[in-house]
């Protein structure tokens, strides 16, 4: 496999549940989410009424590999922020840690200068998490853990059930 | 690369369907979301040209049901099947869980089934995938066509692994679901494995 899965426990997913409900208040902006660069959502702070956060996560992630193939194109190791601006609101995009994408969306209260200065400092701390979270998943590779992963029991009944209808 | 969050309890899948240009990637989602019953379902997202063909990806979220206490979700990707869209298929390629290589049968569109075939070898390699390892089915499309060809044939020269093969129209359905369960039944097994 090209990247290992990536995996999220209870207290590291609580961790960054916090740091984005902190980016979001301190930032005074909508939304943060934060996606995986494969486009699945991790967590995500704010009101996601009427907002479709799987689309939303995909189509940030395709923004951002489109993004990234034109850096290598030109030669650039990758273009580390994206920022799109709208009549009423903003998105800010920025990776972290090379591996996850940090979303911001953003009105009139608040700035694209306070959104820059609070991401860096969420990102630096969202590193430092993904870190651990890295680590904890290789160690549970290589442990006996494994076979304690719920999937080592999957049948071909649970999954046969899963088409049933 | 699934994605498996203990702490929501989900898994997520990322499925990607592959073939030559209008052999009906576009059409086998198209026949799922419209098939899907609105709960289990997210939005069609379809970054079409003007002319309907796939510019960049279309993409749909299904929510299959729950394995052991877990909520599978599978994310289905098409890829531009147009050759010169060869950089975008690369980008839609990573992180891929399980590929559906969608074949036209028409006689006259067997080369670019063949060369799309190799692209997709050819790509995977490049994300740092074996064809032979990844869960991987295949689907014979446009089933219907007076000048599809015979199946035997098809099969001998898209085959690449013995991986499961269907007969298909997209078009009115059949075999649509059949090569979903096929590929998402390979991809859960892997992570069985894991």
């Amino acid at each position: 496999m090209a990247a290992p899965d990536l995996v999220m426990y209870e207290e590291e997913y609580q961790q960054i549940k916090d740091i984005l409900h902190r980016l979001q208040v301190d930032s005074n902006s909508k939304i943060v989410f934060l996606v995986d660069k494969n486009g699945q959502q991790i967590a995500v702070q704010g009101d996601m009424r009427g907002v479709d956060a799987t689309s939303l996560a995909s189509l940030t992630a395709g923004n951002v590999a489109a993004t990234d193939g034109l850096a290598k194109l030109i030669g650039e190791k990758e273009f580390s922020i994206l920022f799109h601006e709208g009549e009423r609101d903003n998105i800010h995009i920025s990776l972290v840690a090379q591996r996850v994408i940090l979303v911001v969306i953003f009105d009139e209260k608040s700035s694209l200068g306070l959104v820059r200065l609070r991401v860096k400092k969420a990102s630096q701390e969202l590193e430092r998490t993904f870190e651990v979270l890295l680590r904890k998943s290789e160690a549970d590779r290589g442990s006996m853990n494994r076979f304690d992963s719920p999937f080592a029991e999957i049948t071909d009944e649970d999954i046969d059930s899963l088409f049933s209808e | 690369m699934t994605f498996i969050n203990y702490a929501a309890r989900e898994i997520n899948c990322k499925i990607v369907y592959y073939g030559p240009g209008l052999c009906g990637k576009t059409t086998n989602l198209q026949w799922i979301y419209d098939k899907t019953n609105p709960q289990a379902k997210g939005k069609l997202i379809s970054l079409a040209t003007e002319t309907d063909r796939t510019l960049f990806f279309d993409f749909l979220p299904l929510d299959l049901g729950t394995v052991r206490g877990f909520k599978t979700r599978f994310h289905l990707y098409t890829v531009p099947g147009q050759v010169f869209y060869d950089a975008s298929r690369k980008l839609i390629l990573k992180g891929v869980d399980g590929v559906v290589f969608v074949a036209d049968s028409q006689e006259a569109r067997m080369e670019a089934n063949v060369e799309s075939l190799a692209n997709l070898d050819k790509n995977l390699k490049e994300q740092g995938y074996e064809l032979k390892s990844v869960p991987y089915v295949l689907q014979f499309n446009k089933r219907d066509l007076p000048t599809a060809l015979p199946p035997d044939e098809m099969y001998r020269q898209l085959n690449f692994k013995g991986e499961p093969t269907f007969e298909a129209v997209a078009m009115s359905g059949t075999g649509v679901f059949d090569t979903l369960k096929a590929v998402a039944k390979l991809v859960l097994t892997e992570l069985k494995k894991k």
